[in-house]
């Protein structure tokens, strides 16, 4: 352990579908017992990545390393090395939960008994429903069952691809949950997600958005603090869509984008206290009326919106 | 809340339901729902999986009989006359219904056939929704090579193209990147503001607090209903998620055995 720098480290990373670019150069590095979230949109490039880490597919150019192996010249190795979940549910349905991992433990030459230590914060939420077939379970219950298939031959590194996309608030909360107990057991683990929100539960983030990092990765609270321009929420009552007008059309704004219950407006060349007087007194002379607007802190999605229409300079890698 | 029937009368309703039940064998999945949406309304209709939004959408669209209660969508009693509820309403599932091997002519061409609009109308409302959408470039460019923004887009669009009364959005932006959301919900926001009622399910809560209201089923009822600032002074949350998570998460390993 002491001679790998990195967990996972993916240097100019490129892959090619027929004309279509699906990876375009990503770099970056996943330190042990790390929870390192790649953050992105569908065909953002996030499964691609995640599909060469655990050697299904072949990178076009770059190249990548697990647990100090790598994925071209190792694969075999690497195998048994990750615990991957790809996403979509990959269990078999007609098994019971029991007969789900005592397979995958098998495949690995192991037991569910020798392995129980390991997989037990999580598989004992389902082991009452031991006989139950998977294909019968809830969302919430089938992701536990996967995440404890994952884990039953001890891997170093968990990649799991978009385990929360589609999955109700209160099981992708409770998801987390588990990767935090993992990850205080001190397991390093991959995450994709399209949910900018859960980039808060990450040690650090990537962006990627059409097969590149938007910026180098960073912890969430660095990567949110990155947003240089003036930012400021506002809310009236009326229209919604009308507000969004309203507030697009005033000088001095970049952007303005709903966030909840909120519009976040995006300034330039002033601060954002005057920004926010300035949105207030517009919209008041205008006859908005319970006009709400100060300065608020940016977030990570705030962060992705701006780099989408203008990525980090900084962010460019060399294409190996 | 009235306990008696919904709030808003049955003949101004755009989708209203009293006592709206389903079972399945001994499983009660929908359980007397009681509530109405107002006509150009944007309505979030949230549940934790397994709640019972599915069934009671399929209820709603006049796909699925109730076992029990009384619904009415557009007008027409969804278990008396399916029908003429289905030709009222224009529906978007998280599966797209656009044929990848057309192209986005073909499909709307094909779609406003099925509805049984006339030639003129189809090339009418081809044009307007192609301008809206910035699409015109792309009228000839096979469905299946656009980029998943643009098909939710052009899907949303499509199910509104016969001018439907309500129009029910099944996870419209799952997966899309936060900007084309935004821009997804400003087609939303369109659509209710020319007097469309948009029933919509989503798992973003930030979602949530961009409707009218939004009611939150739990196992078969509904748990909490209500505008995004009420639901949030009733509950003393800080956000739409918080109410959610209160609400929802006792129920999972109930929904689930």
């Amino acid at each position: 352990m002491t001679d790998a720098p990195a967990s996972v480290q993916v240097n100019g990373l490129v892959k090619r579908y027929d004309e279509a670019v699906a990876l375009d150069g990503v770099s970056l590095a996943v330190e042990p017992g790390e929870l390192f979230g790649v953050i992105g949109p569908d065909g953002a490039g996030k499964s691609t990545l995640f599909r060469i880490l655990v050697t299904v597919i072949l990178p076009d150019a770059g190249a990548a390393s697990v647990d100090g192996l790598d994925v071209v010249d190792d694969y075999l190795e690497i195998r048994r090395r990750v615990g991957y979940m790809p996403g979509r549910f990959s269990l078999y349905p007609d098994l019971t939960v029991r007969e789900n991992l005592e397979f995958f433990a098998s495949v690995f030459g192991t037991s569910v008994e020798a392995e129980y230590d390991v997989i037990a914060p999580i598989y004992s939420q389902i082991e009452p429903f031991d006989d139950r077939r998977a294909g019968a379970l809830s969302g919430g219950m089938k992701q536990k069952l996967a995440l404890s298939c994952a884990l039953v031959h001890r891997p170093r590194v968990l990649i799991l691809d978009e385990p929360t996309t589609g999955v109700d608030a209160v099981s992708r909360a409770e998801f987390w949950d588990m990767l935090g107990e993992l990850k205080r057991g001190g397991l390093t683990t991959l995450v994709s997600t399209p949910y900018m929100d859960e980039a808060a539960r990450c040690d650090r983030i990537a962006l990627l958005q059409t097969g590149r990092l938007l910026r180098a990765p960073d912890t969430p609270e660095a990567v949110a603090r990155s947003f240089r321009a003036p930012l400021v929420r506002v809310r009236a009552t009326g229209e919604r869509a009308a507000l969004l007008g309203t507030l697009r059309a005033l000088d001095g704004v970049a952007r303005a984008e709903v966030f909840g219950e909120w519009v976040h407006v995006t300034g330039a060349g002033e601060d954002a206290g005057a920004l926010a007087l300035r949105m207030q007194r517009a919209l008041e002379g205008q006859g908005w009326s319970e006009v709400v607007a100060e300065p608020v802190a940016p977030s990570v999605e705030d962060v992705f919106m701006a780099l989408m229409s203008d990525p980090d300079p900084t962010a460019e890698v060399n294409h190996g | 809340m009235a306990d008696r029937g919904p709030t808003i009368p049955r003949e101004e309703a755009a989708v209203w339901a009293q006592d709206l039940t389903r079972t399945f064998g001994s499983f009660i999945a929908v359980d007397h729902i009681t509530f109405a949406v107002a006509q150009g309304e944007v309505f979030g209709f949230l549940g934790a999986n397994g709640a019972g939004k599915t069934t009671a959408i399929k209820m709603l669209t006049g796909l699925l009989a109730p076992s029990g209660g009384t619904a009415h969508t557009a007008g027409y009693d969804v278990a008396e006359q399916p029908d003429e509820v289905k030709r009222r309403i224009g529906y978007m599932s998280q599966r797209f219904a656009l044929y990848d091997d057309l192209t986005v002519k073909e499909n709307v061409r094909f779609y406003g056939g099925v509805y049984g609009l006339t030639d003129r109308q189809i090339a009418e409302r081809m044009a307007a929704m192609l301008a809206r959408l910035g699409f015109e470039r792309m009228a000839r460019e096979r469905v299946g090579r656009l980029p998943l923004g643009w098909k939710q887009k052009l899907d949303f669009s499509v199910a509104l193209l016969h001018e439907p009364e309500v129009v029910f959005l099944d996870e419209p932006t799952g997966g899309v990147d936060p900007v084309t959301r935004r821009q997804f919900w400003e087609l939303i926001y369109a659509a209710a503001q020319g007097g469309t009622t948009v029933f919509v399910t989503t798992h973003y809560m930030d979602e949530a607090e961009y409707c009218d209201r939004v009611s939150i089923m739990v196992a078969g009822t509904i748990a909490a209903l209500g505008t995004p600032a009420e639901l949030k002074a009733q509950f003393a949350a800080a956000s739409i998620d918080e109410v959610f998570l209160r609400l929802a998460r006792p129920v999972e390993e109930a929904a689930s055995s």
